[in-house]
């Protein structure tokens, strides 16, 4: 990974995007044993209909994780002070995330490059699933 | 409703291990291929002690107990209701394999939408290493359809 050199970021910019395979049923599994989270809503169908839904769908974690990769892609993990979303729709199976972030603020602050980002995980048709944002030190 | 007095209230500590296998496995569950987080040289080279916990592990950290959702259940919130609104990490040093994480949990607010149709509770985590170091903290939001 190569150094970011903070007086060549420029507030507007925007940081490499990736977007995901499609999310399946084995997808929701793996992140489920992986994550701990084994609410049966996102891996068993009988469970999800019988909550009133038409099939299993993503944990809302999954999308977070992958939109963190958006920054640990981007800068060493030990940059990220602070990542934080707001969960605004449930991700579906086929979805295929496109996770992105933009530079919306810089300052100095206490001897510190200190670079301000919004963060967001989108499907297929545009429709935004996870609003973040972070902050990193350079 | 949820009552007003919860907020304030603070969680039984626990402690979990941050096992190397399992990290692995996150990291393939979330489509992560840098090696740091699934091979031990490649972390050790990057200046960590072992394989990192990615970003938001420390989230799965917190459901590392016996009942993970028993405090929400003793305020009365039935999980069928529950949404997960907001999530938040602050983070001070890394979390590695072989971490023991100390996780201690307080509710810091309580407040209503739409006449009480949606209840937001909000929760603020202390993660504390072996040392006593606080390595992490974190903020969920959780919303309860009524």
């Amino acid at each position: 990974m190569s150094e970011l050199n903070y007086d060549a970021l420029t507030v507007g910019d925007e940081i490499p995007s990736f977007t995901t395979s499609a999310i399946n049923r084995t997808t929701l599994a793996l992140f489920a044993g992986a994550s701990g989270d084994h609410n049966p809503i996102h891996i068993d169908i009988d469970f999800a209909k019988k909550a009133g839904m038409d099939d299993v769908f993503a944990q809302g974690m999954l999308g977070m994780a992958y939109l963190g990769r958006v920054l640990t892609d981007w800068v060493p993990q030990t940059a990220i002070r602070q990542y934080g979303v707001r969960f605004g729709a449930i991700t579906n199976l086929g979805d295929r995330i496109t996770c992105s972030g933009k530079i919306v603020d810089k300052s100095e602050e206490g001897g510190e490059n200190l670079v301000k980002l919004e963060l967001t995980a989108a499907n297929q048709d545009g429709d935004v699933k996870l609003v973040g944002h972070a902050e990193i030190v350079l | 409703m949820l009552d007003r007095k919860n907020i304030g209230r603070i969680s039984k500590p626990h402690t979990v291990e941050v096992e190397k296998g399992r990290l692995k496995f996150f990291a393939k569950a979330i489509g992560e291929t840098n090696p740091i987080y699934t091979d031990e040289s490649a972390a050790r080279a990057a200046g960590y002690r072992s394989l990192p916990a990615p970003p938001t592990f420390s989230f799965s950290l917190d459901l590392e107990q016996d009942d993970p959702f028993g405090d929400l259940t003793e305020m009365g919130i039935s999980l069928g209701k529950l949404l997960h609104g907001e999530q938040n990490f602050t983070y001070h040093a890394p979390i590695c394999a072989g971490d023991t994480i100390t996780l201690q949990s307080k509710v810091v607010d309580i407040y209503d939408k739409k006449g009480g149709a949606l209840e937001f509770l909000v929760q603020d985590y202390s993660l504390k290493n072996q040392d006593g170091q606080l390595v992490a903290e974190m903020r969920r939001t959780l919303v309860v359809r009524n």
